[in-house]
């Protein structure tokens, strides 16, 4: 030890001068905090608040798409505006929302929710947040650099999953394809990064007592997931190499005039693009799987089972890709195969399903915002869940797909599944993260609205599906049945956005006007409710010591603890 | 996408909506010999075997689906009307805690996996009905050639080494003919891609089957209703994706020979009122792009024109094929109510000139 330490002149850091623009509150003060956090907790926040940003964006393209198909033959967006726009939304929804929504709830809970100080690999955790964040802007700043040397092209739009050979620069000139590959491929490396870092950080800095199967069954879920992410990721990554050697350097693998294959991106895609549903999914059901029983004062019913059906439907999902190419003209075997294993999904899910209502089944359900989108979730979420089973009967299939009804399906798998469970999520632990509580009677406003809106819109899309309406059509006659169905999808769209200016106003005005939540508004009882609201950097004053599944409930009924049942 | 554009926009849509949902949209093009148009194109009402096959198993599905959905919403409901917290007086009892159940969690994992292996069986027997038939004798064969944005058809025949070859070439619209439910009459698609994914569909006949360059994918239909079947691209394809229609033409087996005779006919001649039209049609690039058969005119890039006149609709199903619409057409497609985007340029032509060729095509039926 060095014998002179104790004689280092005491500083007073209250009185050190400040420089200017350094003052705490200032401006300069705050961006320098921001880019040079590695705080788990202030980067989940950036994540959700990037995630809401590039949320409005790609739902306002949405809206001009809706406003262009409200009446047949309608001449306000041009054909090439509209592709951009409904690529761009759904790169964007799912590489730049959905991602970065899952991302920003594993970061700031998991830490928390297994007694930890931070994740793992903190500095890694910030490389992850940024580079997805510089994905963002790329792919948004294609609508300026796009057109590149040969004036051709603005933003993408070849189709979120962007089908070879209509990619190669024979059809898609300009840069505005390389800029769709670029972004993404970025994205996936920051995905991988912090699905490292999120089983890292649950495998080693789990708090004393919490064993595997003491955890939240939100860990377990994310731990699923990013299992998922480091598995399925790797071949997006691969066909975005190939595809920018085919733009750039005339390789051949997805040239058909020069002996390429068309079908093999799509059989790479999918292959990222199926467990990428079940990435985007699973945090949906991890949210829900914490709320739920808070709300119904229950424990999950049948925690084994629902960690086994996650990783069952984890397992499954992948080996189902080719149920998106049912019409490509795989051999009979192949396509039978498929469908047989889709609906395997099925079993694991409706377990799930199960076991929410079994939770809430004789409990006292408290009808607070964030139970409200948990019980829309279970309804949409079934909804969605028998719109899948009838995609994956290929021979209904080859009717279905690539019509409206896929579209009406997967918006109320990731509406009505994941986005509603988000909502719980917020209006759960916004409390937590600002030390105040989301207003009741916004959050109302905001559910019914949504959920009316929502159903409005993506109800008649199925309909629309049966009609024999393809999807991505900037246009459609008058006169084939269309006509009713698409006028009442658009109206529903200003119903729903609507209900978000409630959320986002309720996000803001809270923050400032919000009633005070204290440590654990809702009386729940995993870890991160023993901790100050919002917490402080180090998380945890004292080291946790947990001694089953809900060690809030074991504090607070030191009678009749869990423990002793476990 | 301006704002004064926006704002014509508003005042169309207004007035449009309103004749878009009293169902006061028409669709033209319907000449007095032709079958009826079929613009509905519900899945649930097939009029062709593999559409039916397709119907037959979608109903056993969508009722197990409709069942499962009332059961479990039924339970929901019934949980969350029952369960709820009545008053905050309660607040502060908490429910029995139940961790879970084996038996129960058995019997909700047994059910679905029966009703699974339902399903299952349902589907692996209607994939190889449908893509396991063999071809009969009589079938008619046509090769359909996606190209962006439009449709190249090629009526086969056998030659006499039993090889397949092209009959007679055509665009855009196909006719085949009626059978009966006891007595079909089938006709066999082959389809190809000059250049991106595309994708076959027309709901009442059959499931769609995707276009991929440099594969040869297979569809059947045995219709047995007469009528002109609206059908569309299903995969997207590029710009003009939204104008890639698709008409087939069902008609009697007479109708339909007679059609065919007409397409197999090559004409020899320019009548000599068009010969100026016929000129300029040659000396303007129309001639790279199309072919003319009994002329020079043998592009491939764009439809094949020998029979134009024989058709409804300019630009695969983007206007009715009317004299005004064929002078807008060669004028400019790319003009925002013809197809903007498509791959046929902007001529620049004179509109004496355009009149001229315009008379041209017109002999061409």
């Amino acid at each position: 030890m060095n014998p002179h330490a104790s004689d280092a002149p005491i500083v007073d850091v209250e009185l050190q001068p400040v420089r200017p623009g350094e003052e705490k509150g200032s401006f300069a003060a705050i961006l320098q905090d921001l880019v040079f956090t590695v705080d788990h907790k202030k980067l989940g926040l950036m994540y959700f608040g990037t995630g809401l940003i590039f949320f409005v964006i790609a739902g306002l393209m949405a809206a001009l798409m809706r406003y262009q198909l409200a009446i047949p033959n309608h001449d306000f967006l041009e054909p090439d505006v509209f592709n951009r726009f409904f690529t761009m939304h759904g790169t964007a929804m799912v590489f730049l929302v959905g991602m970065p929504m899952i991302f920003a709830f594993a970061n700031y809970l998991i830490p928390l929710m297994i007694g930890a100080r931070d994740m793992a690999f903190p500095r890694l955790n910030a490389f992850g947040f940024w580079i997805f964040f510089f994905s963002g802007i790329l792919l948004y700043f294609s609508y300026i650099a796009g057109p590149g040397l040969y004036d051709a092209g603005s933003a993408p739009d070849v189709g979120w999953f962007a089908y070879s050979p209509l990619t190669l620069k024979a059809f898609s000139r300009g840069h505005s394809t390389d800029y769709w590959t670029i972004s993404i491929l970025l994205g996936g490396i920051g995905s991988i990064a912090t699905s490292i870092n999120i089983l890292v950080t649950v495998f080693c800095l789990r708090c004393k007592g919490m064993t595997l199967g003491r955890m939240p069954l939100l860990v377990w879920l994310y731990i699923v997931v990013a299992f998922l992410v480091i598995i399925a990721l790797p071949p997006l990554s691969a066909c975005q190499i190939m595809l920018l050697l085919d733009r750039f350097l005339d390789a051949k693998f997805f040239d058909t005039q020069a002996g390429g294959d068309a079908v093999l991106w799509q059989h790479f895609f999918w292959i990222f693009g199926h467990p990428e549903v079940y990435i985007l999914i699973l945090p949906g059901f991890a949210i829900a799987s914490e709320v739920i029983p808070v709300f119904s004062r229950k424990p999950i019913f049948g925690y084994p089972v629902m960690v086994a059906a996650s990783v069952m439907i984890a397992f499954i999902s992948l080996g189902v890709w080719a149920h998106h190419m049912f019409a490509v003209g795989m051999v009979s075997g192949a396509n039978t195969f498929f469908a047989i294993s889709t609906m395997l999904v099925a079993i694991p899910t409706g377990i799930k399903i199960f076991n929410w209502l079994g939770t809430m089944y004789g409990g006292k359900i408290r009808m607070r915002p964030p139970m409200l989108f948990c019980i829309a979730f279970l309804f949409q979420f079934l909804i969605a869940g028998l719109t899948g089973v009838m995609l994956a009967v290929a021979p209904f299939d080859w009717q279905l797909t690539d019509s409206y009804f896929v579209v009406a399906h997967f918006h109320y798998v990731l509406i009505g599944g994941l986005l509603y469970t988000i909502f719980a999520g917020v209006y759960y632990w916004y409390p937590k993260c600002t030390g105040r509580m989301l207003s009741e009677k916004l959050g109302h406003w905001h559910f019914w609205l949504f959920t009316i809106g929502f159903h409005l819109t993506f109800f008649p899309q199925h309909l629309l599906g049966f009609l024999g309406m393809p999807r991505r059509y900037y246009t459609y006659d008058a006169g084939r049945g269309w006509d009713e169905w698409n006028l009442i999808s658009s109206i529903g769209v200003i119903i729903q956005a609507a209900g978000i200016l409630f959320f986002v106003i309720n996000l803001v005005r809270s923050y400032f006007k919000g009633e005070k939540a204290g440590d654990d508004p809702w009386d729940a009882w995993t870890l991160e409710w023993n901790t100050t609201s919002p917490p402080a950097e180090y998380n945890f004053e004292k080291p946790q010591v947990v001694r089953s599944r809900r060690p809030l409930w074991d504090l607070k009924h030191p009678d009749d603890p869990d423990w002793k049942y476990e | 996408m301006t704002l004064k554009n926006g704002i014509r926009s508003c005042k169309n849509l207004a007035v449009r909506s309103l004749v878009a949902f009293f169902g006061l949209g028409t669709l033209a093009a319907q000449q007095a010999d032709d079958p009826p148009i079929r613009a509905i194109q519900n899945i649930f009402e097939p009029l062709s075997t593999p559409a039916l096959k397709i119907h037959e198993t979608s109903i056993p599905v969508l009722l197990i689906c409709a069942g499962i959905f009332v059961l479990v919403t039924s339970l929901l409901i019934y949980i969350v009307v029952k369960f709820r917290q009545r008053s905050e007086a309660d607040r502060h009892i908490e429910p029995p805690q139940v961790y879970g159940s084996s038996h129960i969690e058995l019997a909700w994992t047994v059910i679905p996996i029966i009703i699974t292996v339902v399903l299952i069986l349902i589907t692996a027997r209607t994939i190889g009905e449908i893509q396991n038939a063999p071809i009969p004798e009589d079938a008619v064969r046509i090769r359909v050639v996606g190209h962006q944005w439009w449709w190249e058809v090629h009526y086969l025949k056998q030659d006499e080494n039993g090889e397949w070859v092209t009959d007679f070439i055509t665009a855009n619209e196909i006719h085949v003919p009626v059978g009966t439910r006891e007595e079909p009459k089938r006709t066999h698609f082959i389809l190809e891609s000059a250049d991106v994914i595309h994708s076959f569909w027309v709901p009442q006949l059959a499931g769609k089957m995707d276009v991929i360059p440099n594969r040869k994918n297979e569809l059947w239909i045995e219709p047995w209703a007469t009528g002109t079947y609206l059908g569309n691209c299903a995969e997207y394809c590029g710009t003009q994706h939204a104008k890639m229609k698709i008409r087939v033409i069902v008609n009697e087996p007479e109708a339909f020979e007679a059609w065919a005779a007409n397409q197999r006919q090559v004409p020899t001649t320019v009548e000599p009122q068009v010969a100026l039209g016929h000129k300029l049609f040659m000396d303007y690039a129309c001639a790279n792009c199309h072919t003319v058969d009994g002329t020079i005119a043998d592009g491939v890039f764009g439809p094949d024109l020998t029979k134009l006149m024989t058709r409804r609709t300019l630009g695969s199903g983007a206007v009715d094929n009317t004299p005004e619409n064929l002078f807008k057409w060669v004028r400019d497609p790319q003009a925002p109510d013809m197809k903007p985007g498509c791959l046929m340029p902007d001529m620049k032509m004179l509109d004496s000139e355009v009149k001229e060729i315009v008379a041209y095509l017109e002999t061409l039926k």
